[in-house]
């Protein structure tokens, strides 16, 4: 089993090789856990801060984009005394296999996470092959 | 430590080693990687107090906060995933466990008016300075 997330400190995502971000805000990499059933991948990302409207996701061939965008007003009338994190938008790629139906991805996100399902495709369910004893 | 007991244990206490281990014990707490869950951030003004905390996944009816002078606790947890048989992790990057996370305020709060709302997994603690411990201004009477 892979070793438990100790460090907890968001880390800044590397910009596209498309090109340059316009909005000079922030841009952080969720963490994600990855989890693989029998019929589906999950992945689940901690994004706090966006829901269902501030989400995007895109399929682009084979490529799976995640992008949030959160809102980074600060409270007014107030110094800051404490800070242990940034506020800033989300956005990690992940390249898909083909075992992916893209069709049949769902995703949710509550309390600040989203859960996506990526169905695998009918062809590719774990098979069982049976072994025949030689004659 | 008496020179006395240096001589006797000073083959198997080497002062070096000790050393290294202190500060090997002082860099692992003040690395910028050593913030427990969750990470908060505060703001202050001179009425009150705003605690601000990321907690993603975590059901807000679940946590635990409590004030106590000038600290602010928040206690909770968060789950992994339940897997069945034949379901195994890829990656697996999210913090998880049981957290209890006190921050200190530079003031007094009044526990008794303390409000809290939480909202895209980000909790919002909104904490007043205690009246007695607000800054009073004293007039200045002409003789």
């Amino acid at each position: 089993m892979p070793d438990m997330a100790k460090d907890i400190q968001k880390k800044e995502a590397e910009s596209p090789e498309r090109g340059e971000r316009t909005r000079t805000r922030r841009v952080y990499m969720p963490a994600v856990d990855i989890i693989e059933r029998k019929n589906d991948i999950i992945v689940i990302a901690d994004m706090p801060g966006v829901d269902e409207k501030s989400v995007d996701i895109t399929i682009e061939k084979n490529v799976l984009t995640l992008n949030g965008a959160v809102d980074t007003a600060i409270p007014e009338n107030r110094t800051m005394y404490g800070n242990e994190y940034g506020i800033g938008d989300y956005q990690r790629v992940f390249t898909l296999t083909d075992e992916v139906d893209k069709e049949k991805i769902q995703a949710s996100v509550k309390n600040g996470t989203l859960k996506i399902i990526l169905p695998k495709a009918e062809a590719l369910k774990t098979r069982k092959i049976t072994v025949k004893a030689e004659a | 430590m008496l020179w006395s007991d240096m001589e006797r244990f000073g083959r198997i206490l080497d002062p070096w080693r000790e050393f290294e281990r202190m500060s090997r014990a002082f860099s692992r707490g003040t690395s910028p990687s050593a913030i427990e869950f969750p990470a908060v951030n505060i703001w202050v003004s001179g009425d009150d107090a705003l605690v601000t905390a990321e907690i993603p996944g975590v059901d807000p009816d679940s946590v635990d906060i409590s004030v106590i002078g000038n600290s602010l606790t928040l206690r909770g947890s968060r789950q992994p995933e339940a897997l069945r048989e034949g379901e195994a992790y890829h990656r697996r990057e999210r913090w998880q466990g049981e957290f209890a996370k006190t921050v200190d305020l530079p003031f007094a709060i009044d526990a008794g008016k303390v409000e809290a709302s939480c909202s895209r997994g980000i909790l919002q603690v909104k904490l007043p300075r205690a009246e007695a411990d607000k800054p009073k201004k004293i007039a200045v009477k002409s003789a």
